[in-house]
């Protein structure tokens, strides 16, 4: 018995702020990749369409945006209506799905964190993982629709701006992630945070450029959409992949400032939360 | 032997009622409290947690300065009544939970069975399953992957290993379900009472692993049961719990019996301020003709009921249950007409046995108090008898059935 010796523990009931438990979450990296593989496959098992479904719900939202904002006139950096929804679109539901799942992880997990210790962290860590399966379907879809209108003649221009592509991802599950489990530290108190959370998102989608470009925006509110880092997000996503939209790098500063220091907050309340949150629920 | 878990000074304060202190300006006094490092104000040290009183503040202790060591290889019988604290310490233990004050320090990691199937999946198959549940216990994949084949055989499901669960039988998901806790590679085990689920072929198959996995691997054995029965087959040791307190650590027969003093409320102070109406005061079955019970001798069983109040048609039953908790024999005065009046204070109940058909083993007792159509109490674990065996005589063994009477042959 090697091991033994090394597994020593304490429990006790002062644990520090800022023990983040990191090293003990990496110790159970195995439950991450099983968790987002339980995800998957029961996601599947349950549909007749399969991952079919991934397709159909954002191209209907870019559908009915097309048809709607485009009787409605506003601009789309004259990219062609689609593929400019859908890029917004694709991006969004990402950070929408992390930041809703993430939100009712407490909820969701009452049982089984209520009867077995891992870290905590795992659980949402998994939730963002495993959505990303669903924004690489999302994200293909995309790339077809991009092809289709280049092959049309659009004017699309793919520049260097699209490196940024990993790190845009990054900035866009941390930032779930960071704001979910702000939430779901607060849920667990107040439980009608739950019910504002799908709204609120659904209220900020129309605040970050998904619909809108920055360009369009009138200029006394530009620094509103601006403050919400999902805006600089969306527009470098689509700046990188089209040469359409707005790219700055104090924007872009801005936004993964922002991110790393909600990301680093979540978890600091997260792990406060998760200590006795079986107590309350 | 090495210490593999040390309890110091562990309490755990639930607050009853409303969650919160109920109002922003408490919350808001509470935390200036803390950030200042004083006590919270709003819990008060000094309440022990007695269910069937009021107390006067919201915070109660279900866990109160418990003190233990357990060594490496040592079997653990947490025992104690329902609100005892058992299953509070096993969830501070397995670190669900964390105490409101104290310390514990251990070495070996935990696999803690709190529940059947904690984090089954039903959509997926029972191989997907048992790496799920097993990396959720804390196990790396490898591990699992070199304890597979043993976890499949013993919970016997081989042919149904690529089903999804939600196509199992109960009993065998609960099969699966303790043999992967059991089989990993953990120093430590924690097992709640959930061996009930499986049938009794099942539960003497666990009982008899978790024997196996302390006195053969030397893993450690925490176990929590209302089973005397079970206790005492697997454990060494035991401790006691009474409203969140230790009340007796030891060894297992010692803690045993101390509990089942306890069952027996002899001091009649507590009894007038219990809310229960009707309450065991004592059982007692003992030979008419010898010191000791011995198969087929004449014996009486002696049952002293308090009660607060006067009944009329009141039924009891002495169950007598062997160490797999299967009834073996129940004698009910129901069953022979006979209904008793009980008045305010102490009641003698006696019935007289005239050949007792138990072998030779131990037996652990239940009484049942009821009138002609409810019960009114029911005491699990009243009291332990040993019948012993006389010598020079067989008995007949476990194939050959569970009772002996007398017999004369021609």
């Amino acid at each position: 018995m090697t091991d033994y010796e090394h597994h020593s523990w304490e429990i006790s009931p002062q644990r520090s702020l800022f023990d983040l438990k990191l090293r003990d979450t990496w110790e159970y990296r195995d439950l991450l990749w099983l968790l987002v593989r339980r995800d998957f496959v029961s996601f599947y098992k349950q549909t007749i369409l399969g991952p079919l479904w991934f397709f159909i719900q954002p191209l209907f939202t870019t559908l009915i945006f097309t048809f709607i904002f485009g009787m409605a006139g506003i601009g789309t950096d004259g990219l062609p209506r689609p593929l400019f929804y859908m890029a917004g679109v694709t991006a969004w539901n990402y950070f929408a799905d992390c930041i809703t799942k993430t939100s009712t992880v407490f909820k969701d997990n009452a049982n089984i964190f209520g009867k077995v210790y891992f870290p905590r962290l795992i659980m949402p860590l998994s939730i963002v993982i495993s959505n990303l399966v669903r924004f690489g379907v999302q994200f293909l879809l995309f790339l077809a629709m991009m092809g289709y209108y280049a092959a049309q003649g659009a004017d699309i221009r793919p520049n260097g701006t699209i490196l940024l592509f990993p790190v845009l991802l990054l900035l866009m599950a941390a930032l779930g992630l960071g704001a979910g489990m702000i939430i779901s530290a607060m849920t667990t108190k107040y439980r009608d945070l739950a019910f504002l959370v799908t709204f609120g998102v659904q209220l900020l989608m129309y605040a970050s450029a998904v619909i809108m470009p920055l360009s369009e925006t009138p200029d006394q509110y530009k620094w509103l959409i601006q403050a919400n880092p999902m805006t600089t997000i969306i527009e470098t996503f689509r700046y990188g992949f089209t040469g359409q939209g707005t790219f700055t790098w104090g924007a872009f500063g801005y936004a993964s400032g922002f991110t790393v220091i909600t990301l680093l907050a979540g978890i600091v309340i997260f792990n406060k939360v998760e200590k006795n949150f079986v107590d309350t629920v | 032997m090495p210490i593999a878990i040390k309890a110091e000074n562990i309490s755990k304060a639930y607050q009853l009622g409303e969650i919160g202190t109920g109002t922003l300006s408490r919350d808001l006094e509470r935390w200036v409290a803390r950030i200042r490092g004083k006590e919270d104000p709003f819990l008060k040290i000094g309440e022990t947690n007695d269910r069937t009183k009021k107390g006067s503040s919201d915070i109660v202790w279900s866990l109160k300065d418990i003190n233990f060591e357990i060594e490496q290889g040592d079997a653990v019988g947490i025992i104690g009544r329902n609100g005892a604290g058992k299953s509070t310490l096993l969830k501070v233990l397995s670190r669900v939970t964390s105490p409101t004050t104290g310390r514990i320090t251990g070495k070996g990691r935990i696999a803690s069975l709190l529940e059947v199937g904690t984090g089954f999946h039903p959509e997926l198959t029972g191989r997907e399953n048992i790496y799920l549940n097993g990396a959720i216990l804390g196990m790396r994949k490898r591990e699992i992957a070199r304890k597979f084949d043993e976890i499949v055989d013993f919970a016997g499901v081989e042919r149904y290993i690529d089903t999804p669960v939600k196509r199992y039988s109960s009993g065998m998901y609960v099969r699966l379900a303790f043999a992967v806790a059991a089989h990993l590679e953990s120093e430590i085990l924690i097992v709640d009472e959930v061996l009930a689920v499986g049938d009794a072929e099942f539960q003497q198959k666990c009982l008899g692993k978790m024997g196996e996995v302390s006195k053969g691997e030397g893993r450690t054995v925490l176990f929590v049961s209302h089973n005397m029965g079970s206790i005492s087959s697997i454990c060494n040791r035991g401790v006691l719990l009474k409203k969140g307190m230790i009340s007796e650590v030891g060894q297992i027969n010692t803690v045993i019996n101390e509990y089942n003093k306890q069952m027996l409320r002899t001091d009649n102070s507590e009894l007038e301020n219990s809310n229960e109406e009707v309450a065991l005061r004592k059982i007692e079955i003992k030979n008419t003709e010898g010191e000791y019970l011995v198969s087929n001798c004449k014996c009486i069983a002696e049952i002293e009921i308090y009660s607060k109040k006067y009944i009329e048609d009141v039924v009891v039953g002495v169950g007598f249950n062997d160490n797999m908790n299967t009834r073996i024999l129940t004698i009910f005065s129901k069953h022979f007409g006979k209904y008793y009046k009980i008045n305010p204070g102490i009641n003698i109940l006696r019935c007289e046995i005239e050949q007792l058909p138990l072998k030779p083993s131990k037996y652990f007792t239940e009484v049942y108090v009821g009138t002609a159509y409810e019960q009114i109490s029911h005491y699990n674990c009243g009291l332990n008898i040993e019948v012993l065996e006389v010598k020079n005589q067989d008995m007949p063994d476990h194939t050959q059935g569970y009772i002996v009477v007398k017999q004369n042959w021609n």
